[in-house]
């Protein structure tokens, strides 16, 4: 299915609630407990959640990311940009693997699926980005890891089209913040969680930002991250934040499937350190 | 007429020398301010997509300027294409990178702090400080210097490419090449040619004022 709505096969959008028709979209009520760590993500390891990581790919057999269900690459051939499906070239880097390990040691029963977006040269990979984006929000993944962020002004209105789509889809944007003092996006959206780094080295200690527009804060100081060739190396950075709170996305959304993306992030306030203390 | 101008201030705003040595202070203050072993800037250079060492402090010094390498391969890549700063503190362990490393500049860091110049929407290439002093335990007020100080190294890169792409539309004897010349001379032209050469620039500007 594709994602322009014009082509989809979608109903046309509620646009107003006739008399009388609350009941016909009745939900469940989810939330009759407190909401707590126990009640958010207890007993649970992420399974059947799909999480995508949009970065440099991630390496194969690798003991600390594990299986990888899909690879694929977003290439420019011959003047445009296409989807290489079933990628076997892995991780030109290390960054998707070291993001791809943080969120399998969260969730170790999620999904993994890699979209190859970082790797082919700085010229075009504002698009490349933007075309790896676009087909993660069609495949209807649950989490997208975007540890990385485009300055470009151009693409910036695209990007907010897609955070948007993806916000109501369920498709929950992870992204990186900015440490530096300069715009970049799409951290910067609403539609998205954008992650900052904190100093401690409990990988399920963050805090939720009473100052946004960073919202979260997770581990980010210094983190023996998985590395190319099947070892670690210790990196710090909000690449690494990132990943950790894409993790716990993933676990609560294997106990609690239902949830939308403000729904999600509502259960993340509740959740946090400095929120909740348990 | 954008060009104009640039071109006129090129004629008067020095060599490259100066801005190299603009660039190569830089590189010197990061490795001060984090008491490294070395600093390197890279430029990034968009008709090839590739990284360029443009200034070198430390290790490694002078041979390395003017290398080149893919813009999206080694730390410093990861830096460029995601506009993440980042940290990495154990390379020796991988000794791909070292032997890359080594082939490439003689010298492997153990640690490397790499951090992306940019500037508006524009990246203009990457910083790194390598082997950082292990005194005191790496923070993330460290990463929020370095990337502070990444901003004001993305403002001197900015202005040399500038100067550069001035100097370039001065090449040879195109027609902004007397402008910036004539610039040049009244700058180094005694006093009392200085003030002819301005009363005949008045002259030639009231002659090309739209009429009124």
């Amino acid at each position: 299915m594709s994602i322009l709505a014009h082509e989809s096969n979608e109903e046309l959008p509620a646009w107003s609630l006739p008399a009388a028709a609350g009941e016909s979209i009745r939900l469940p009520e989810a939330w009759t407990e407190p909401v707590t760590r126990e009640w958010a993500w207890g007993g649970t390891a992420g399974k059947g959640v799909r999480v995508c990581v949009l970065d440099s790919g991630i390496e194969h057999g690798h003991p600390l990311v594990g299986r990888v269900d899909r690879s694929v690459a977003i290439v420019r051939e011959d003047g445009g940009i296409v989807v290489r499906e079933d990628d076997a070239e892995g991780d030109l880097c290390g960054h998707g693997t070291a993001c791809a390990g943080i969120i399998r040691m969260l969730a170790p029963e999620c999904e993994l699926v890699s979209v190859r977006v970082l790797g082919a040269g700085y010229t075009g990979s504002a698009k490349v980005m933007l075309r790896g984006l676009e087909w993660a929000i069609d495949q209807g993944f649950d989490v997208v890891n975007m540890s990385l962020s485009t300055t470009k002004r151009d693409y910036v209105d695209r990007l907010h089209e897609l955070a948007d789509m993806a916000y109501f889809k369920r498709t929950m944007l992870v992204a990186s913040a900015h440490n530096m003092p300069v715009e970049s996006f799409p951290w910067r959206f609403a539609s998205v969680i954008s992650v900052g780094s904190h100093e401690e080295s409990d990988p399920f200690t963050f805090y939720s930002n009473p100052r946004p527009p960073v919202e979260f804060f997770a581990r980010g100081l210094e983190i023996d991250v998985a590395w190319l060739g099947g070892g670690t190396l210790r990196s710090t950075g909000n690449s690494f934040a990132t990943p950790h709170i894409s993790g716990i996305c993933a676990l609560i959304l294997g106990k609690h499937p239902e949830l939308t993306p403000y729904q999600l992030k509502s259960v993340l306030h509740l959740t946090a350190s400095n929120v909740r203390d348990e | 007429m954008s060009d104009l101008q640039a071109a006129v201030a090129a004629g008067v705003l020095g060599a490259e020398e100066g801005h190299r040595a603009l660039l190569q202070s830089t590189a010197e203050v990061a490795r001060a301010i984090f008491k490294a072993r070395a600093s390197s800037i890279f430029l990034l250079d968009t008709e090839t997509d590739e990284l360029v060492f443009e200034a070198v402090a430390g290790e490694g010094a002078q041979t390395l300027i003017g290398q080149r390498f893919p813009s999206s391969t080694g730390v410093a890549g990861w830096a460029l294409v995601t506009r993440q700063p980042l940290v990495v503190d154990d390379l020796t362990a991988d000794t791909r990178f070292s032997q890359e490393a080594a082939e490439s500049t003689g010298y492997v860091p153990k640690a490397l702090m790499a951090v992306p110049l940019l500037v508006e929407d524009r990246a203009l290439g990457v910083l790194e400080v390598l082997d950082r002093s292990s005194e005191q335990p790496f923070s993330l007020a460290d990463m929020n210097l370095l990337g502070l100080f990444a901003s004001q190294a993305a403002v001197a890169l900015d202005l040399l490419q500038r100067a550069r792409r001035a100097r370039a539309a001065l090449a040879g004897e195109g027609e902004l090449g007397a402008l910036a010349r004539v610039a040049a001379q009244l700058e180094a032209a005694g006093e009392e040619a200085r003030l002819s050469g301005l009363e005949l620039l008045r002259a030639l500007e009231r002659l090309l004022a739209p009429e009124s």
